[in-house]
C-alpha cells in the first residue's frame, strides 16, 4: 500500500522531495519564461 | 633558437616585473602564517596538517601569477606577433608557462618545505616535499595557463581565472598530498608520486592545445 | 642582440606594436564565426543542424518528452512509495529515487554539454553552441540536486550533512566545473568568442573529468575513515530497482524536455538579436 509516513525520518525525506519538487519548477518555469520572452522580441509583429 | 631567447624573455619578465617571485612568496608567507592563526598554535595538530596545507597553499599561491601570463601581452599586443611568428602557437604557449614555472613555480617549490617544517612537519619530508612542489609546480602552471588564456579579455578576469582553473586542480593536489601523506605515515608513496609525475606529464603534453585555441579565440 | 621576429619592442618604449590590426585570415585562422555560421545555415546538412527544421522538431518533441517524465515519474512514485521500507535505510530509501537519478543526470548533462561544445567547436554549427549554452545551467541544477539530496540523505545515515565519500565528492568537483563554464560564459562579451571559450573549457572538463573522479576514488581509499555507503548494494531488491529504473528514465526525459525548451529560447535570442542589428542598420 501507498507508505507516506516516513516515521522519524519524515523531515529528511519530505525535505529531500520538496527542494526536489521546488528546483523543477524553478528550471521549468525558467526555461518557458525565456523561450516565451525571446519569441515574443524575435516576432514583434506576430500573435503574442 | 628563437625559442630560448623566447624562454629567457618570458622567464625575465615574470621574474623582474611588479616584485616577481617575490609577490607570490609574500602571499605563501602570509597564507602560511595566517594557518596557525586560524587552527590554534598547538605543535601536534598543527603537525599533523602541515605538509597539506604547506602543499594546498602552494596550489592556491600558483594561481595568483597565472594573470600575469598571457593578460599583459594580450592588452599591448605582443600575442599578437607571437601568433604570427613562425614557432607554433602551441609551442609558444609551453615555453611562455616554462618561464612561468622557472621565475615563479620553482622558487616557491622551495619555499615550500620551508613553511611545512616550520608550520611542523617532519623535517624528513622536505625532499619530498620539493621535488612534489617541483613536479606538481609543473602541473599547476600548465593547468592554470588554460583558465588564464581562457579568461583573456573577460571582466574580472583574475578571479574568473580561479574558478576556472580551482577544479581542474584537484588531481594534482589529491597525488602529491595523498603522497606526502603516504611517505609521512611510513606507507608506499611511490604510487602518488608517480601518479603526480603523469598528471603534470599529460598537461604539458595537452595543456598547451588548449590554451593556443584559447588565445587564437581570444585574439580573432 | 638581434630581437627575433616576434619579440616585440614594447619594453623600451611603452608603445603598442602595429601588428594588433592583423586580420585573422591573415593568421591562417579558419572563417570568421559569422561567416561559417551563414554558411553553416546554407549547408546543413541534417535537421539538427538546421535551426528552421531543429525548431520544427522541437515543438512537438518538447512537450513529448515532458509528458513522457510525467508519467513515468507519476508511475516510479507511485512503486517508490508502495514498496516495503528498506529493512536497513527504513524509509530513508525513499530518498534513493530521486538522489540517484538527480545524479545520474548531471552527469549525462555534462556529457551533452561536452559533446554539443566539441561540434559546436569543430564544425561551428550555431545550434551545437545554443546546446552547450542551454545544457550547463540545468545541468548545474540537477548536479545541486543530487547534492542536496544526498546530503539529507547522508544526515540520517551517515549522521552527517557531508561526507567526503569518493563520488559524492566528484559530484561536487562536477558542481564546480559547471559553475566555472557559467561563469566563463557570462564574463565574456563577444558572444562568438564566449561560445569558444566557453566550448574549450567544457572538453578541458570532459578530459578531466574521468581523471578527477577516479583521483576521488583513489584519494578516497587512501583515507579509509569515511564509511563508504553504496546506495542499495549489489543485493538491491526488484522491489526498489524499478522505481529507480522510472525515475532515472523520467530525469532523463525531463532533461530532454527543458533543453528543447531552452535551445528554442536561445534560437529565439539569436533571431531576437539579429532583428535588432537589422532594424538598427535599417
Amino acid at each position: 500500500m501507498l507508505d507516506l509516513d516516513a516515521g522519524k525520518y519524515a523531515p529528511f525525506v519530505w525535505l529531500a522531495y520538496g527542494l526536489t519538487a521546488f528546483v523543477f519548477i524553478a528550471m521549468i518555469w525558467s526555461s518557458l519564461a525565456y523561450a516565451r520572452r525571446w519569441k515574443d522580441k524575435a516576432q514583434p509583429k506576430g500573435p503574442t | 633558437m628563437s625559442l630560448a631567447r623566447l624562454l629567457r624573455r618570458e622567464a625575465s619578465l615574470a621574474w623582474g616585473r611588479g616584485g616577481g617571485p617575490l609577490v607570490a612568496l609574500g602571499f605563501y608567507a602570509g597564507a602560511a602564517t595566517l594557518l596557525p592563526l586560524a587552527i590554534g598554535p598547538e605543535a601536534g595538530r598543527l603537525a599533523a596538517v602541515a605538509p597539506g596545507a604547506a602543499w594546498v597553499t602552494l596550489a592556491l599561491a600558483s594561481l595568483l601569477c597565472l594573470d600575469r601570463l598571457f593578460e599583459r601581452d594580450f592588452e599591448d599586443g605582443a600575442l599578437d606577433l607571437l601568433l604570427l611568428s613562425p614557432a607554433p602557437l602551441e609551442l609558444v604557449c609551453a615555453v611562455k608557462c616554462l618561464g612561468q614555472w622557472l621565475a615563479t613555480a620553482a622558487p616557491l617549490a622551495v619555499a615550500a618545505p620551508v613553511a611545512a617544517v616550520a608550520l611542523g612537519a617532519e623535517s624528513r619530508l622536505a625532499p619530498l616535499i620539493l621535488v612534489s612542489a617541483l613536479i606538481g609546480g609543473l602541473a599547476f602552471v600548465f593547468l592554470g595557463g588554460i583558465g588564464a588564456a581562457l579568461s583573456l579579455g573577460a571582466r574580472r578576469g583574475g578571479l574568473l581565472t580561479a574558478v576556472i582553473v580551482l577544479p581542474l586542480y584537484v588531481p594534482p593536489v589529491i597525488f602529491g598530498g595523498g603522497a606526502i601523506a603516504a611517505f609521512a605515515s611510513g606507507l608506499p608513496w611511490l604510487p602518488g608520486f608517480a601518479l603526480l609525475a603523469a598528471y603534470a606529464a599529460s598537461a604539458v603534453a595537452l595543456g598547451p592545445l588548449a590554451m593556443a585555441a584559447a588565445c587564437r579565440n581570444a585574439l580573432s | 642582440m638581434a630581437a627575433p621576429a616576434w619579440a616585440p619592442t614594447r619594453r623600451a618604449d611603452g608603445r603598442r606594436p602595429a601588428a594588433c590590426g592583423v586580420p585573422p585570415q591573415a593568421a591562417g585562422l579558419p572563417l570568421s564565426a559569422a561567416k561559417a555560421n551563414a554558411l553553416n545555415m546554407a549547408l546543413a546538412p541534417t535537421f539538427l543542424t538546421n535551426p528552421d527544421r531543429f525548431m520544427a522538431f522541437s515543438r512537438w518533441a518538447a512537450p513529448l518528452f515532458g509528458m513522457l517524465a510525467v508519467g513515468l515519474a507519476a508511475a516510479g512514485l507511485w512503486l517508490g512509495f508502495t514498496a516495503p521500507e528498506d529493512y536497513q535505510q527504513g524509509d530513508t530509501v525513499r530518498i534513493m529515487f530521486i538522489h540517484v537519478p538527480a545524479a545520474w543526470t548531471c552527469m549525462f548533462a555534462y556529457f551533452c554539454l561536452g559533446g554539443a561544445s566539441l561540434l559546436g567547436l569543430v564544425f561551428r554549427h550555431a545550434l551545437a553552441d545554443a546546446a552547450a549554452a542551454a545544457a550547463a545551467p540545468l545541468g548545474a541544477a540537477f548536479t545541486f540536486l543530487a547534492l542536496a539530496t544526498g546530503s539529507l540523505w547522508g544526515r540520517p545515515m551517515w549522521g552527517a550533512w557531508w561526507v567526503w565519500d569518493g563520488r559524492l565528492t566528484s559530484v561536487l568537483v562536477l558542481f564546480l566545473l559547471y559553475i566555472a563554464y557559467m561563469a566563463l560564459r557570462g564574463a565574456l562579451d563577444d558572444e562568438a568568442k564566449a561560445a569558444r571559450a566557453s566550448a574549450i573549457l567544457a572538453l578541458v572538463g570532459l578530459v578531466n573529468l574521468p581523471i578527477i573522479h577516479w583521483s576521488v576514488e583513489w584519494w578516497n581509499s587512501l583515507h579509509q575513515g569515511a564509511s563508504v555507503f553504496r546506495a542499495g548494494g549489489p543485493a538491491m531488491g526488484p522491489e526498489f530497482l524499478w522505481p529507480l529504473l522510472l525515475m532515472a528514465l523520467a530525469y532523463t526525459a525531463a532533461f530532454g524536455a527543458l533543453w528543447l525548451v531552452r535551445i528554442r529560447g536561445e534560437v529565439w535570442r539569436r533571431r531576437a538579436v539579429a532583428l535588432q542589428l537589422r532594424e538598427a542598420r535599417a
